[in-house]
């Protein structure tokens, strides 16, 4: 099996470690990874900020550098649902718009082939226990992406349930939106923030160290929240903790 | 709509107050959480959840479809039944329809029972400038107008006042319209609920005009439904002599049937109630039974524009239950008034930039409204994506194009104020086509990261003024991929592998180098 890691701008950009956690954990699984370097953007901010025409080469571009995998995978929900939920409207709307089914066949080969994280983990190898230590309380908060469009239940907690040393303690409204939402983050910054705020009271009150999800967008807006409130949690993407060992600790 | 919302600031503004009124958050909070769990209970009793929603998504999208047919049946049973029908195409009409067809009857009042339709098109208002007194007789409506206040929520219009603001707005306000409220009235809820008993029952009693809305129209049978809990519109439909009942055109279902599914789904998402306490049918007239005159005012208004969207016309499937509103975190934070229309939530943020057009800044900002977080999806029950409708209209907003206004096809030009965007968008979109320039801007800005601030000037203190910024790491992942793995710098399918073997390459570079700490938001 060829195994594609779409890492995402944001992480490649701003998130390293995220992208290591990835190849470490999938190599410690016995999984091959590539990382194909012509790999940008997925468009979804394009997408969802209304420019989807802006949005097309991306994806067209996406198709190419990916098409020929078995698996794609994604550290991130928002990205991941981009390209499954996403892609296929695109090529519709394109139909619909009188254009050909050019688009739509384009960008159909990666749609299936796309996983999150977890999904690929607990699907594709079918495992949860990935052999991790993180000796930390943590709680978990699932990005609406994930948990909506995706729809990855509990695959992400039950993969950290099994994370030895782990302490996961559950986060009070936990399926509320964090506020980040990509450009609405900044468009409206009031209500964004409040919700930020929010989010990270909840998270606060629950005693855990380590806030973790597994969208490192989301966790940008609620880590700089939490500096700025200068809360003792740290923001911590799933991977890096899945990638943690007694021997390797992560962080 | 409305001239009442003209000229309200587009929706960051309007929320930004709000998100500080620590007052109305607090409200809102406390009653926006206790109904969203109480419908989450409500629905998980029905196995068969998924199933009705979808019905209902069909009946509507089918009726929809077949929108003309469906209306001239309608018309036809209503006709039949001892009703008149009246077509509105736009709020004025509706309103000078209803206005004539009150001052025929030569009175000076009606009594209301609680409708949206209504609301839309400023009817209260346009009664008043022709010299009659409109009274609201839903509890929450009358708090809003008596407390000359605007409804904040489709259900519950007055859900930004507590029960002490209550008090104070009966207290003050009653005794202008009719009978005062009592001496020493507290805040208990049954003390003022008994108040607004004793100030309306005078008022029904007293009405020879009633006017509503329906949630429902058979079109079959021309029968009109109102689903209510307190009881005061079943006295509005049935004490009067004349009824005028104004609804919009997206409000008909094809046959009595198709309420078995609506009457399950409505109540529960609402009110998170199994069944309404009261729901009322009237099919026309009836001799020795209730008004002997019933007139129905179809409303059109942006609908059939709304239709012709293809994207946008979901929004036409709405039964205005307010799960949406009621599961927003937007909502809860902005509070219904932001959105600057008699629809606020989510579902308002689809409808009104289509009913009214993008032309206004409010409307401009409406379909930003959002994180697009998917929970009013989630919860609404004909099963309406906002947040694909909300990306569709941003479209709009931004890039123009053609959509249906008042009938006739237009070109929108793209809305103003997003030239910046626009640009960076495009330079975003030319970077991501090439790997290569991605690559050059993420160098330039890992030698230039000690010289980041953490917080920003101009526009970018929308985020840094309560967030602190991530710090740019030292080298990009595919720069570390590149220097680690060695052969990450070709095209697709030529680049380098992480082998998985126990002596694997990556896991031994990965945890062998490479890893900073600054990597972390904000860590
Ligand atoms: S959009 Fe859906 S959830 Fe919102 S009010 Fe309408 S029917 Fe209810």
């Amino acid at each position: 099996m060829r195994v594609a890691l779409f890492l995402t701008c944001v992480n490649d950009t701003l998130y390293p470690d995220t992208g290591r956690a990835v190849v470490k954990l999938l190599s410690r699984l016995g999984v091959e990874v590539d990382f194909p370097a012509a790999q940008t953007c997925c468009g979804q901010a394009h997408y969802n900020t209304g420019y989807r025409h802006q949005a097309e080469p991306l994806a067209r571009h996406f198709s190419d550098v990916f098409g020929e995998y078995d698996a794609i995978v994604t550290p991130s929900g928002s990205c991941g649902s981009m390209v499954r939920e996403l892609y296929p409207r695109m090529g519709e709307r394109a139909r619909a718009e009188g254009r050909d089914d050019g688009l739509a066949r384009t960008l159909a080969p990666v749609v299936p082939k796309t996983y999150e994280l977890t999904e690929f983990l607990v699907d594709v190898l079918g495992v949860t226990d990935v052999g991790a230590y993180y000796p930390h309380t943590v709680t978990y908060h699932p990005t609406c992406h994930g948990l909506r469009s995706l729809g990855l239940g509990d695959r992400p907690t039950r993969l950290l349930a099994a994370v030895e040393g782990l302490d996961l303690v559950e986060l009070p409204g936990a399926r509320e939106c964090c506020g980040f939402g990509g450009t609405f983050a900044v468009k409206n910054s009031d209500v964004s923030a409040a919700m930020g705020t929010d989010k990270v009271r909840a998270a606060e009150s629950t005693g855990a160290d380590v806030l973790c999800a597994a969208d490192n967008s989301c966790l940008m807006h609620l880590g700089g929240t939490m500096t700025r409130l200068r809360t003792a949690m740290r923001p911590v993407h799933l991977a890096e903790i899945l990638a943690s060992t007694e021997k390797e600790p992560w962080s | 709509m409305s001239g009442t919302y003209l000229g309200m600031p587009a929706f960051p503004a309007a929320a930004r107050d709000a998100v500080r009124d620590t007052t109305l958050r607090a409200n809102l909070r406390h009653a926006t959480h206790t109904i969203r769990d109480k419908r989450a209970k409500a629905v998980a009793e029905l196995d068969d959840w998924a199933r009705l929603r979808e019905a209902g998504r069909q009946i509507k999208d089918h009726t929809l479809r077949h929108l003309g047919e469906h209306l001239l049946r309608l018309e036809e049973a209503v006709t039949a039944a001892g009703g008149t029908v009246h077509w509105a195409a736009d709020a004025d009409e509706a309103n000078r329809i209803v206005t004539d067809l009150v001052r025929a009857t030569g009175e000076r009042e009606v009594v209301k029972v609680k409708s949206m339709a209504t609301q839309e098109i400023g009817l209260n208002e346009a009664l008043e400038a022709a010299g009659i007194h409109a009274y609201e007789t839903d509890l929450a409506e009358l708090i809003v107008q008596l407390g000359k206040d605007r409804p904040s929520h489709i259900l519950v219009p007055a859900i930004h006042r507590n029960r002490g603001e209550i008090r104070d707005i009966f207290a003050r306000e009653m005794a202008q319209w009719g009978r005062p409220a009592p001496d020493g009235l507290t805040d208990a809820p049954a003390e003022l609920a008994e108040a607004a008993r004793l100030h309306l029952r005078e008022k029904f009693l007293r009405a020879k005009v009633g006017v509503s809305g329906a949630n429902f129209m058979v079109a079959e049978t021309g029968t009109m439904v109102v689903v209510e809990s307190e009881g005061n519109g079943r006295m509005c439909l049935t004490l009067p002599e004349t009824l005028i009942s104004v609804v919009g055109i997206e409000k008909v279902v094809p046959t009595w049937r198709d309420l078995e599914v609506f009457l399950q789904t409505l109540p529960r998402s609402s009110t998170a109630e199994r069944m309404n306490p009261y729901t009322s049918m009237w099919t026309g007239t009836t001799d020795g039974d209730g008004p002997t005159a019933f007139h129905l005012v179809l409303l059109d208004n942006g609908r059939t524009d709304t239709l012709a969207d293809e994207v946008g016309r979901q929004a036409l499937r709405c039964i205005r239950c307010s799960a949406c509103l009621n599961v927003c975190p937007v909502y809860e934070r902005a509070g219904g008034h932001a959105y600057g229309s008699v629809y606020p939530g989510p579902i308002g943020a689809i409808l009104s930039p289509q009913l009214r057009g993008t032309a206004s800044e409010i409307d401009a900002s409406l379909p930003y409204a959002s994180s697009l977080c998917g929970a009013c999806y989630e919860v609404c029950p004909v099963a309406i994506d906002i947040p694909e409708v909300l990306v569709h209209l941003r479209e709009r907003v931004v890039q123009g194009g053609e959509f249906t206004r008042h009938g006739a096809k237009t070109t929108l030009k793209p809305a103003r104020g997003h030239a910046a965007e626009r640009a960076a968008m495009r330079a975003a979109g030319l970077v991501f086509a090439r790997p290569g320039l991605l690559r050059a801007g993420q160098r330039l800005a890992a030698r230039t990261r000690r010289a980041h601030p953490r917080t920003l000037p101009g526009p970018g203190r929308a985020w840094s003024a309560t967030r602190d910024l991530p710090t740019v790491p030292k080298e990009s992942f595919r720069d570390w991929w590149q220097r680690t793995q060695g052969r990450g710098a070709g095209p697709a399918g030529s680049s380098g592998t992480a082998s998985g073997t126990a002596s694997g390459t990556a896991s031994g570079t990965a945890s062998a180098e490479g890893r900073t700490d600054e990597g972390k938001a904000g860590a």
